[in-house]
């Protein structure tokens, strides 16, 4: 495989893709909210259970590419036990990651695992799959009950 | 060079030579990521041959000037080789008379065009507009607009599991309060061919007008406007090799004179005072402003050099590509063909088990394959198969048989990637 596909696809995102955790509907959520790609057809579901300001639990449900399915699970492991603050601030840094923005030598220490989506950078389409789950999870985290479209 | 000769040469006697055909396609050449271009997105848009980039070309380096009206040499030069463009059109659709085909920016264009006129001063409260589940959005929104405006109803012909239109529940649709039909020819996303002459003789027995979307079967099929007695067809001239942003719309004279124009503008008024304008004659009472007319002429030498290989040829080495691809595309493990009508251009559309189309789009790109992932523009044909987005490969008058080797192989180490 061509080594700027391989940076995309890494075998923790494939892995991830194909059994991605938190991967279900929560009944007890605190918060929600739907993300949507209606350039791809893209659509998830982000629950929060938020308890003293702490993200107590997090899933998704829906559908979409390797790399956004991949995303929305590994945001959910990273985002247990946080505080709402802390999530606010891996969005900010998830986001510079992916549009380029921290440059070929991430912090991996702040983003850990998600520093895999480094790649994602060399691929500006593919931008809004890496993201979509994320700001899905920031409008979920404000109660704003309007859907995330991106595109 | 001459294109021309060249294109005649290429199709001598019942040989089909593609690769005499590619050498006219410059971009064909072209690297991506270090492999060879396998262009298989042609149902989105076409390449040009050097002859329709030469005409461009020679228009605007020896040519250019505007239309119509003009006394200097160059406006008629301009004028002559736009209208007749216009001359190559309509022989290309059989269409009785030239002041039928009427320029526009694309298919898109050219429905709106219909709707607003055709629609706005014909459709009333009540009224029905039958359309297809298989429809891309430009042969759905614009109705949705005018039914919404008029508190009218759009009514769909359902299709079958194999992407076909279900004739009799078409014919069930028809009701007196039914005032137009608009239909699309070829599906962009299955590659079925519907029976359009089925419908349109169907819906005039109702008298009601049809509209057929054409823009996925001209460059494919042999289009006859006065066989299929359709009363409007749409087309755009970059999916038959020319240039993007223009079109045509062709109706039928009684039509077009009826209908008020689209849009204001010069060219298509005849006197204009503060008190009242009258308009100008078919087609330019439908041409406002100044048209796209090195996309005009360059139209015209699309069909020039299509002609030249000649449309059954396209359509013979088409099919037989089709078939080859649907042969070995069989082979990819947890591939389902969506799109299996018996009636089909060169279209394939396709989903492939847990892989989503776009992860399969951006792996065969740097296999230097360029298909179209995605849902077409045809949101509710993919509700309609409970899927999000489809793969497709869509294959022209320069594709081959290795192109296709080039394609399933790339499926099948995918495959090995994310399976």
């Amino acid at each position: 495989m061509n080594q700027e596909l391989k940076e995309l696809y890494q075998q923790v995102i494939l892995d991830h893709n194909k059994s991605p955790r938190n991967f279900r509907k929560m009944e007890n959520a605190t918060q929600f909210a739907e993300g949507y790609n209606p350039l791809c057809g893209d659509h998830i579901d982000v629950y929060l259970f938020i308890e003293d300001g702490i993200v107590k639990d997090v899933s998704f449900k829906g559908e979409g590419c390797a790399i956004s399915k991949a995303s929305a699970s590994m945001m959910t492991s990273i985002l247990k036990g946080k505080t709402k603050e802390e999530a606010e601030k891996l969005f900010e840094k998830f986001h510079e990651l992916v549009t380029g923005k921290l440059g070929d030598n991430p912090d991996v220490d702040e983003l850990g695992k998600l520093a895999v989506f480094a790649g994602v950078q060399e691929f500006p389409v593919r931008v809004k799959c890496a993201s979509l789950a994320w700001h899905t999870m920031m409008n979920a985290l404000h109660g704003k009950d309007e859907k995330v479209v991106t595109e | 060079m001459n294109a021309e000769a060249e294109a005649a040469v290429a199709v001598s006697k019942n040989k089909y030579d593609v690769n005499k055909i590619r050498e006219d396609f410059p971009i064909l050449k072209k690297k991506v990521h270090g492999k060879n271009l396998v262009y298989l997105d042609n149902a989105a848009t076409t390449q040009k041959p050097n002859y329709v980039i030469d005409k461009v070309n020679k228009y605007y380096t020896t040519m250019n000037a505007n239309i119509h009206r003009g006394v200097h040499a160059l406006s008629q030069e301009a004028t002559e080789a736009f209208e007749g463009a216009r001359i190559q059109i309509k022989q290309f659709i059989n269409a009785l008379g030239k002041n039928q085909i009427i320029f526009t920016r694309g298919t898109t264009e050219a429905i709106n065009l219909v709707a607003s006129s055709y629609g706005r001063a014909n459709i009333k409260a009540g009224d029905e507009i039958i359309i297809s589940h298989m429809e891309h959005h430009s042969n759905i929104v614009p109705w949705q607009l005018l039914c919404k405006e008029k508190n009218a109803k759009l009514r769909v012909i359902p299709i079958n599991d194999n992407g076909e239109l279900i004739y009799e529940e078409f014919e069930k649709l028809v009701n007196e309060r039914t005032k137009f039909i608009s239909i699309v020819y070829v599906s962009n996303s299955l590659g079925t061919v519907n029976d359009v002459k089925r419908v349109i003789k169907y819906a005039h027995l109702f008298n009601v007008p049809v509209l057929v979307d054409a823009a996925q079967a001209v460059n494919h099929i042999k289009v006859d406007v006065q066989d299929l007695d359709c009363d409007f067809l749409a087309f755009s001239g970059h999916k038959i090799y020319g240039p993007t942003g223009i079109g045509v719309l062709y109706g039928k004279v009684e039509l077009l004179e009826s209908m008020p124009p689209y849009q204001g503008g010069g060219d298509m008024i005849s006197k204009v005072t503060f008190d009242e304008t009258t308009f100008n004659e078919l087609p330019h009472k439908f041409e406002a402003g100044t048209p796209d007319i090195a996309g005009a002429i360059g139209l015209g030498a699309a069909i020039e050099y299509v002609n030249k290989i000649g449309i059954e040829n396209i359509k013979e080495h088409e099919h037989s590509l089709l078939e080859y691809a649907t042969k070995q595309i069989a082979d990819v493990p947890g591939l389902r063909i969506i799109g299996t009508a018996k009636e089909k251009t060169s279209v394939l559309s396709f989903v492939l088990k847990n892989i989503h189309p776009h992860d399969i789009g951006t792996f065969l790109d740097f296999e230097g394959v360029a298909i179209r992932t995605g849902h077409h523009c045809t949101q509710p044909l993919m509700q309609r198969y409970n899927i999000p987005a489809t793969s497709r490969a869509s294959f022209g008058m320069y594709n081959t048989k290795e192109e296709v080797d080039v394609l399933v192989n790339g499926l099948k180490k995918i495959i090995e990637v994310f399976g």
